[in-house]
């Protein structure tokens, strides 16, 4: 048997460990050195990516209508907070279970196609989705949901603090990681892989790989709900932008410019491009100029993405140490 | 039915036909397959072999006739359905998950079984318990060695190693193989030649395969096929004597 044992992970897990670690770390300090509103923005589209990911990376279907998660489920939440009057955490779950619902129906629709049939599937329903969003009366069309009050969390956390905002959505933005790796090396998750790496053998395994796909979706779309509710309590407003299409781009190029199929890597997108769009902002119509110019080199440079690029080069110095 | 298909005959088809816009691939084939014996299915290019396969295993649809597994009308299920029935196909390309180790690939098959796959809170680690039933699979076939590199890097012959592995993990009743042996060195046809026997005592297998020494060693029956028809059928000594089998072959510039 002892030839059978499967040798315990390997000591390149040690470093890595270190630098979760330090991340950790630096994220916890970081809102004394950066303005909060910024990591905070940085977390959300950094989750969505993240839920984005899942589907692109893992299961291999690129959706073009992620927005339609991201702006509904933000919506819901700010209506809910403002005019129900629910508690920022049951706001959160009210959006996050709007988004796997429309999840469920879109996915169950979209998942019959693949490729480029399926990115248009799920773009026609994120515009339809936006239609809604601009004709439904309780998202006030262009003015959005304004002045969304934060709220205490159960009951008795302020979330008017900046402080207490910032820890909530860091720690939402943990498990949420975590629960994606879960996800990702769960039984679940190696069928999904087996199913992206090659579906007619999968089929061919017995697996009824829609079904599985379909689950998928739900999850990545409650995910992506998740990121545009917390958003919503975040800059205590719902608007028109997170559901426009701009949104499921910017989604597809943060995942893309971080690196597909990574576990850091989308959080290393969104960052990227969030700090693109704040610090830039001066520069004005440059900005998607200099957005696009990062893009093709980091498409050139990086066929990876960054994270993909830098994994193997730390894992490299992992091992050398 | 108004008449039952024959006990004896794990698969049976009446009048199989698969038309593409006109193109006739198989016409009307009425394939019987006998419970515990490896048949063989061999024609020139294009005679239709690939496409009876993926009727059989309804990767296409038939445009008419029936196919029936253990009497069981099955010419309208899924393909999924099918594999779960028993009856697993392989692939004329090599089929292996290319980012899972070879460990993982046949864990993916045993792991079905186990009724977890859609767990998705579960850790990984709960399908470790099926690692010493997929080492014995691997051993089986050879690769030992191999399990926790990627399937992906493995070489042509080992990976289609891995298939059958994988494939047996699911100890199939039925097992459809396409070109087992395309693109192996001498030394692997004879181990999987062996690996074939050896899974054939207790379950069917239909193969496609192009090895005429394989095929006229391993089989008990062959059907020719030549443009989408069955052109003869019998043991090895009577097909070879055969001239129209002859002539086809020829004919397709094969040896």
């Amino acid at each position: 048997m002892n030839q059978k044992a499967i040798p315990v992970r390997n000591r390149a897990m040690t470093p890595q460990r270190l630098l979760v670690l330090a991340l950790l770390l630096l994220a916890l300090a970081a809102p004394f050195g950066i303005y909060p509103i910024f990591l905070m923005k940085g977390l959300c589209f950094a989750l969505f990516a993240a839920a984005f990911n899942l589907l692109l990376g893992y299961v291999g279907l690129l959706s073009f209508g992620h927005a339609m998660f991201f702006g509904f489920a933000s919506y819901v939440t700010a209506h809910a907070a403002k005019e129900w009057g629910f508690s920022p955490e049951l706001a959160i779950l009210a959006g996050v279970a709007t988004a796997a619902a429309l999840g469920l129906v879109t996915g169950w629709l979209a998942i019959r196609r693949s490729g480029i049939y399926f990115a248009m599937v799920t773009l026609a329903f994120s515009q339809m989705m936006f239609f809604v969003a601009i004709q439904a009366p309780f998202t006030h069309g262009e003015d959005g949901i304004q002045g969304v009050p934060r709220g205490h969390l159960l009951g008795f956390i302020d979330l008017n603090d900046s402080l207490a905002m910032y820890y909530f959505v860091l720690a939402v933005f943990v498990a949420s990681l975590l629960f994606i790796h879960r996800i990702v090396t769960s039984p679940f998750g190696q069928v999904l892989k087996a199913i992206r790496d090659n579906e007619p053998r999968a089929i061919s395994l017995g697996y009824e790989v829609e079904r599985y796909k379909l689950l998928a979706f739900v999850l990545s779309a409650a995910l992506a709900g998740l990121a545009g509710s917390m958003k919503s309590v975040v800059f205590q407003l719902a608007s028109l932008a997170d559901v426009h299409w701009h949104a499921s781009g910017e989604v597809v190029l943060m995942t893309l410019l971080g690196g597909v199929g990574t576990v850091f890597g989308p959080t290393v997108g969104a960052f990227l491009v969030v700090a693109i769009q704040n610090y830039l902002s001066e520069t004005g119509s440059w900005v998607t100029i200099i957005q696009g110019v990062i893009f093709i080199l980091c498409v050139l440079m990086f066929r990876r993405g960054m994270a993909g690029m830098l994994g193997p080069m730390m894992k490299k110095r992992g091992i050398d140490v | 039915m108004a008449n039952q298909a024959n006990g004896d005959y794990i698969i049976e088809t009446r009048d199989l036909t698969k038309e593409f816009r006109g193109f006739v691939a198989v016409a009307g084939v009425n394939l019987k397959v006998r419970r515990h014996t490896i048949h063989a299915l061999i024609g020139p290019n294009g005679a239709g072999k690939t496409t009876c396969f993926n009727l059989l295993t309804k990767f296409l649809a038939p445009s008419s006739g029936q196919i029936f597994y253990n009497k069981r009308d099955i010419t309208h299920e899924r393909s999924a359905a099918i594999a779960r029935r028993g009856m697993v196909r392989s692939f004329q390309i090599s089929a292996v998950f290319g980012h899972l180790s070879v460990l993982e690939n046949v864990r993916v098959a045993l792991q079905r079984v186990q009724g977890t796959s859609f767990h998705f809170w579960r850790s990984g680690r709960s399908l470790e318990t099926l690692n010493d039933r997929a080492m014995d699979l691997i051993e089986a076939v050879g690769i030992a060695e191999y399990r926790h590199i990627p399937a992906g890097e493995l070489s042509y012959g080992r990976k289609r190693a891995l298939e059958i592995a994988t494939t047996l993990a699911l100890e199939p009743e039925m097992l459809l193989l396409d070109e087992p042996m395309a693109g192996m060195g001498a030394e692997d046809v004879k181990r999987t030649s062996d690996l074939i026997r050896r899974v054939a005592t207790k379950r069917t297998v239909l193969m496609v395969e192009h090895n005429l020494s394989v095929v006229a060693d391993l089989s008990d029956t062959i059907t020719v096929l030549k443009l989408g028809r069955v052109l003869a059928e019998g043991p090895y000594r009577e097909i070879s004597a055969n001239l129209e089998v002859i002539d086809a072959y020829m004919g397709a510039g094969h040896g």
